[in-house]
Protein backbone atom coordinates (compact mmCIF):
# COMPACT_ATOMS: atom_id res chain seq x y z
CA UNK A 1 0.00 0.00 0.00
CA UNK A 2 1.05 3.32 -1.14
CA UNK A 3 2.03 5.75 2.12
CA UNK A 4 -0.39 8.17 0.58
CA UNK A 5 -3.25 5.53 1.68
CA UNK A 6 -2.21 6.00 5.63
CA UNK A 7 -1.53 10.02 4.75
CA UNK A 8 -5.36 10.39 3.70
CA UNK A 9 -6.81 7.75 6.28
CA UNK A 10 -5.04 10.06 9.13
CA UNK A 11 -6.58 13.08 7.82
CA UNK A 12 -9.99 11.12 8.14
CA UNK A 13 -9.85 10.55 11.36
CA UNK A 14 -8.19 13.75 12.28
CA UNK A 15 -11.17 15.63 11.21
CA UNK A 16 -13.59 13.19 12.60
CA UNK A 17 -11.77 13.78 16.04
CA UNK A 18 -12.09 18.05 15.50
CA UNK A 19 -16.04 17.73 14.46
CA UNK A 20 -16.24 15.97 17.62
CA UNK A 21 -14.82 18.33 19.93
CA UNK A 22 -16.65 21.36 18.06
CA UNK A 23 -20.23 18.73 18.02
CA UNK A 24 -20.12 17.29 21.41
CA UNK A 25 -20.67 18.56 24.91
CA UNK A 26 -19.94 16.08 27.20
CA UNK A 27 -16.30 16.84 28.35
CA UNK A 28 -15.13 12.87 28.57
CA UNK A 29 -16.35 12.64 24.76
CA UNK A 30 -14.63 15.84 24.09
CA UNK A 31 -11.48 14.47 26.17
CA UNK A 32 -11.95 10.70 23.58
CA UNK A 33 -12.21 13.00 20.39
CA UNK A 34 -8.66 14.70 21.77
CA UNK A 35 -7.53 10.54 21.56
CA UNK A 36 -8.69 10.73 18.36
CA UNK A 37 -6.49 13.09 16.71
CA UNK A 38 -3.68 12.08 18.48
CA UNK A 39 -3.92 8.96 17.39
CA UNK A 40 -4.43 9.94 13.92
CA UNK A 41 -1.13 12.01 14.72
CA UNK A 42 0.57 8.50 15.79
CA UNK A 43 -0.82 7.46 12.05
CA UNK A 44 0.91 9.92 10.32
CA UNK A 45 4.09 9.73 12.07
CA UNK A 46 4.62 6.01 11.29
CA UNK A 47 3.50 6.25 7.88
CA UNK A 48 6.50 8.46 7.38
CA UNK A 49 8.27 6.55 9.30
CA UNK A 50 8.37 3.35 7.12
CA UNK A 51 8.29 5.72 4.21
CA UNK A 52 11.53 7.07 4.90
CA UNK A 53 12.91 3.86 6.53
CA UNK A 54 14.17 5.82 9.88
CA UNK A 55 12.94 4.82 13.40
CA UNK A 56 12.98 7.95 14.45
CA UNK A 57 9.43 8.56 13.42
CA UNK A 58 8.46 5.53 16.18
CA UNK A 59 10.18 6.88 18.89
CA UNK A 60 8.18 10.32 18.69
CA UNK A 61 4.78 8.02 18.65
CA UNK A 62 5.63 6.72 21.90
CA UNK A 63 6.46 10.00 23.10
CA UNK A 64 2.77 10.90 22.27
CA UNK A 65 1.21 7.82 23.47
CA UNK A 66 2.93 9.06 26.97
CA UNK A 67 1.35 12.58 26.11
CA UNK A 68 -1.90 11.25 25.69
CA UNK A 69 -1.81 9.14 29.22
CA UNK A 70 -0.89 12.44 30.89
CA UNK A 71 -3.96 14.66 29.38
CA UNK A 72 -6.43 11.64 30.39
CA UNK A 73 -5.22 11.22 33.67
CA UNK A 74 -5.66 15.02 34.78
CA UNK A 75 -8.60 15.38 32.35
CA UNK A 76 -10.26 12.56 34.24
CA UNK A 77 -9.42 14.10 37.34
CA UNK A 78 -10.76 17.49 36.73
CA UNK A 79 -14.21 15.56 35.44
CA UNK A 80 -14.47 13.34 39.00
CA UNK A 81 -13.78 16.35 40.50
CA UNK A 82 -16.15 17.99 38.99
CA UNK A 83 -18.84 15.63 39.51
CA UNK A 84 -18.30 15.31 43.29
CA UNK A 85 -18.86 18.78 43.50
CA UNK A 86 -21.87 18.48 41.78
CA UNK A 87 -20.70 20.71 38.85
CA UNK A 88 -23.09 19.96 35.80
CA UNK A 89 -20.40 17.76 33.42
CA UNK A 90 -21.47 20.06 30.49
CA UNK A 91 -18.67 22.60 28.56
CA UNK A 92 -20.86 25.25 28.13
CA UNK A 93 -21.73 25.62 31.73
CA UNK A 94 -18.07 24.89 32.69
CA UNK A 95 -16.96 28.48 32.00
CA UNK A 96 -14.65 29.24 34.85
CA UNK A 97 -12.20 27.33 33.67
CA UNK A 98 -11.42 29.19 30.73
CA UNK A 99 -8.71 30.87 30.14
CA UNK B 1 -3.34 -9.57 1.27
CA UNK B 2 -1.75 -6.12 2.11
CA UNK B 3 -4.85 -4.05 0.36
CA UNK B 4 -7.22 -6.62 2.48
CA UNK B 5 -5.51 -6.23 5.85
CA UNK B 6 -5.03 -2.33 5.37
CA UNK B 7 -9.05 -1.74 3.99
CA UNK B 8 -9.99 -3.99 7.02
CA UNK B 9 -8.12 -1.78 9.50
CA UNK B 10 -9.56 1.29 7.77
CA UNK B 11 -13.13 0.43 7.97
CA UNK B 12 -12.29 -0.70 11.77
CA UNK B 13 -10.31 2.67 12.46
CA UNK B 14 -13.19 5.15 10.57
CA UNK B 15 -15.95 3.37 12.33
CA UNK B 16 -14.60 3.59 15.64
CA UNK B 17 -13.76 7.09 15.30
CA UNK B 18 -17.48 7.70 13.83
CA UNK B 19 -19.13 6.07 15.89
CA UNK B 20 -17.30 8.09 19.38
CA UNK B 21 -19.09 11.46 18.43
CA UNK B 22 -22.29 9.70 16.72
CA UNK B 23 -23.10 7.37 19.52
CA UNK B 24 -25.20 9.29 22.83
CA UNK B 25 -24.18 7.10 25.27
CA UNK B 26 -20.36 8.09 26.55
CA UNK B 27 -19.73 4.49 27.58
CA UNK B 28 -20.63 3.13 24.35
CA UNK B 29 -18.27 6.26 22.76
CA UNK B 30 -15.56 4.74 24.91
CA UNK B 31 -16.65 0.99 23.88
CA UNK B 32 -16.40 2.44 19.92
CA UNK B 33 -12.57 4.02 20.99
CA UNK B 34 -11.58 1.11 22.04
CA UNK B 35 -11.98 -0.95 18.56
CA UNK B 36 -10.65 1.97 16.94
CA UNK B 37 -7.86 1.96 18.76
CA UNK B 38 -7.07 -2.29 17.98
CA UNK B 39 -7.79 -1.49 14.35
CA UNK B 40 -5.15 1.52 14.44
CA UNK B 41 -2.58 -1.08 15.84
CA UNK B 42 -3.09 -3.48 12.98
CA UNK B 43 -2.29 -0.71 10.74
CA UNK B 44 0.44 0.01 13.00
CA UNK B 45 1.64 -4.02 12.28
CA UNK B 46 1.51 -3.15 8.25
CA UNK B 47 3.71 -0.13 8.99
CA UNK B 48 6.15 -2.32 10.47
CA UNK B 49 5.76 -1.42 14.15
CA UNK B 50 5.40 -4.19 15.93
CA UNK B 51 6.74 -2.34 19.28
CA UNK B 52 3.82 0.45 18.77
CA UNK B 53 1.17 -2.28 17.86
CA UNK B 54 2.30 -3.82 21.31
CA UNK B 55 2.18 -0.70 23.35
CA UNK B 56 -1.21 0.64 21.28
CA UNK B 57 -3.29 -2.20 22.60
CA UNK B 58 -1.58 -3.12 26.08
CA UNK B 59 -1.41 0.66 27.59
CA UNK B 60 -3.86 2.36 25.28
CA UNK B 61 -6.78 -0.36 24.82
CA UNK B 62 -5.79 -1.49 28.40
CA UNK B 63 -4.58 0.80 30.42
CA UNK B 64 -6.60 4.22 29.47
CA UNK B 65 -9.46 2.66 28.54
CA UNK B 66 -10.34 1.04 31.48
CA UNK B 67 -9.53 4.51 33.23
CA UNK B 68 -12.26 6.31 30.96
CA UNK B 69 -14.42 2.60 31.79
CA UNK B 70 -14.18 3.42 35.25
CA UNK B 71 -14.80 7.29 34.79
CA UNK B 72 -18.05 6.87 32.64
CA UNK B 73 -19.61 4.02 34.50
CA UNK B 74 -18.47 6.35 37.69
CA UNK B 75 -19.85 10.00 36.34
CA UNK B 76 -23.00 7.74 34.65
CA UNK B 77 -25.22 9.26 31.60
CA UNK B 78 -24.59 12.79 30.35
CA UNK B 79 -27.68 14.40 29.66
CA UNK B 80 -26.72 16.62 26.69
CA UNK B 81 -28.65 19.43 26.17
CA UNK B 82 -31.37 19.46 23.03
CA UNK B 83 -31.36 23.00 22.45
CA UNK B 84 -28.12 24.67 21.16
CA UNK B 85 -26.03 27.46 22.90
CA UNK B 86 -24.98 28.55 19.52
CA UNK B 87 -27.10 28.54 16.51
CA UNK B 88 -26.49 26.21 14.43
CA UNK B 89 -23.57 24.74 14.85
CA UNK B 90 -24.68 21.29 14.76
CA UNK B 91 -24.71 22.20 11.15
CA UNK B 92 -21.35 24.18 11.00
CA UNK B 93 -19.12 21.77 13.34
CA UNK B 94 -19.52 18.39 10.21
CA UNK B 95 -18.96 21.15 7.67
CA UNK B 96 -15.82 22.29 9.40
CA UNK B 97 -14.54 19.15 9.77
CA UNK B 98 -15.45 18.01 5.92
CA UNK B 99 -13.15 21.43 5.11
CA UNK B 100 -10.46 20.64 6.91
CA UNK B 101 -9.99 16.76 5.44
CA UNK B 102 -10.57 18.22 1.91
CA UNK B 103 -7.47 20.66 2.69
CA UNK B 104 -5.63 17.97 4.42
CA UNK B 105 -6.24 15.80 1.41
CA UNK B 106 -4.82 18.45 -1.22
CA UNK B 107 -2.08 18.82 0.87
CA UNK B 108 -0.65 15.50 1.02
CA UNK B 109 -1.67 14.14 -2.36
CA UNK B 110 -0.55 18.16 -3.40
CA UNK B 111 2.99 17.50 -1.90
CA UNK B 112 6.36 16.90 -3.48
CA UNK B 113 7.31 14.43 -1.71
CA UNK B 114 8.57 11.42 -3.99
CA UNK B 115 8.50 8.86 -1.60
CA UNK B 116 4.97 8.98 -0.90
CA UNK B 117 3.35 7.11 -3.75
CA UNK B 118 5.83 4.24 -2.78
CA UNK B 119 5.34 1.56 0.06
CA UNK B 120 8.31 2.96 1.39
CA UNK B 121 11.83 1.82 1.01
CA UNK B 122 12.83 -1.93 1.93
CA UNK B 123 13.60 -2.47 5.68
CA UNK B 124 15.41 -4.57 7.88
CA UNK B 125 14.21 -7.47 9.56
CA UNK B 126 14.31 -5.62 12.67
CA UNK B 127 12.69 -2.21 11.86
CA UNK B 128 10.25 -1.21 14.66
CA UNK B 129 11.42 -4.12 16.75
CA UNK B 130 11.53 -3.78 20.69
CA UNK B 131 14.95 -4.01 21.00
CA UNK B 132 15.19 -1.02 18.02
CA UNK B 133 13.54 1.13 19.83
CA UNK B 134 14.87 0.14 23.25
CA UNK B 135 18.10 1.23 21.74
CA UNK B 136 17.02 4.46 20.66
CA UNK B 137 14.78 5.40 23.78
CA UNK B 138 17.84 4.44 25.80
CA UNK B 139 20.86 6.14 23.23
CA UNK B 140 19.35 8.92 21.12
CA UNK B 141 16.08 9.89 22.72
CA UNK B 142 17.40 9.57 26.27
CA UNK B 143 16.91 13.05 27.55
CA UNK B 144 12.86 12.65 26.02
CA UNK B 145 12.62 9.43 27.54
CA UNK B 146 13.38 11.14 31.00
CA UNK B 147 11.02 13.98 30.93
CA UNK B 148 8.24 11.71 29.62
CA UNK B 149 9.22 9.28 32.96
CA UNK B 150 9.04 12.93 35.19
CA UNK B 151 6.31 14.27 33.32
CA UNK B 152 4.10 10.65 34.29
CA UNK B 153 5.12 10.78 37.54
CA UNK B 154 3.59 14.63 37.95
CA UNK B 155 0.53 13.41 36.23
CA UNK B 156 0.18 10.96 38.55
CA UNK B 157 0.87 13.36 41.39
CA UNK B 158 -1.76 15.60 39.90
CA UNK B 159 -4.20 13.61 38.90
CA UNK B 160 -3.94 11.86 43.17
CA UNK B 161 -4.72 15.74 44.22
CA UNK B 162 -7.84 16.91 41.57
CA UNK B 163 -9.46 13.63 42.16
CA UNK B 164 -8.91 12.71 46.39
CA UNK B 165 -11.56 13.22 48.73
CA UNK B 166 -10.40 16.37 51.06
CA UNK B 167 -12.26 16.09 54.20
CA UNK B 168 -11.08 19.43 55.77
CA UNK B 169 -12.07 21.04 52.78
CA UNK B 170 -15.43 19.46 52.32
CA UNK B 171 -17.78 21.34 54.61
CA UNK B 172 -16.21 24.54 52.53
CA UNK B 173 -16.94 23.16 49.57
CA UNK B 174 -21.14 22.14 50.30
CA UNK B 175 -20.81 26.13 52.09
CA UNK B 176 -19.83 27.24 48.41
CA UNK B 177 -22.98 25.28 46.75
CA UNK B 178 -25.17 25.77 49.29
Amino acid sequence: MDITWYLVLSALIFAVGVSGVLLRRSPLVILLCLELMLNAGNLALLAFSRSLGNQDGQVFALIVMVIAACEVVVGLGIIVAAYRRRIPLNVDDLRSLRG
Amino acid sequence: MIQVCFFLGAIGCLGGAIAVIALRNPFYSVLALIVHLISLAGLFLLLQGEFIAAAQIVVYAGAVMVLYVFVAAYVGNVDEPLWEPIPGQRFIAPVIGLALFVELAIAITGSGLKAIDTTGPTVDIGFGSPSAIGKLLLERFLVAFEAASLLLLIAAVGAVVLAGRHRAEDPNATQETA
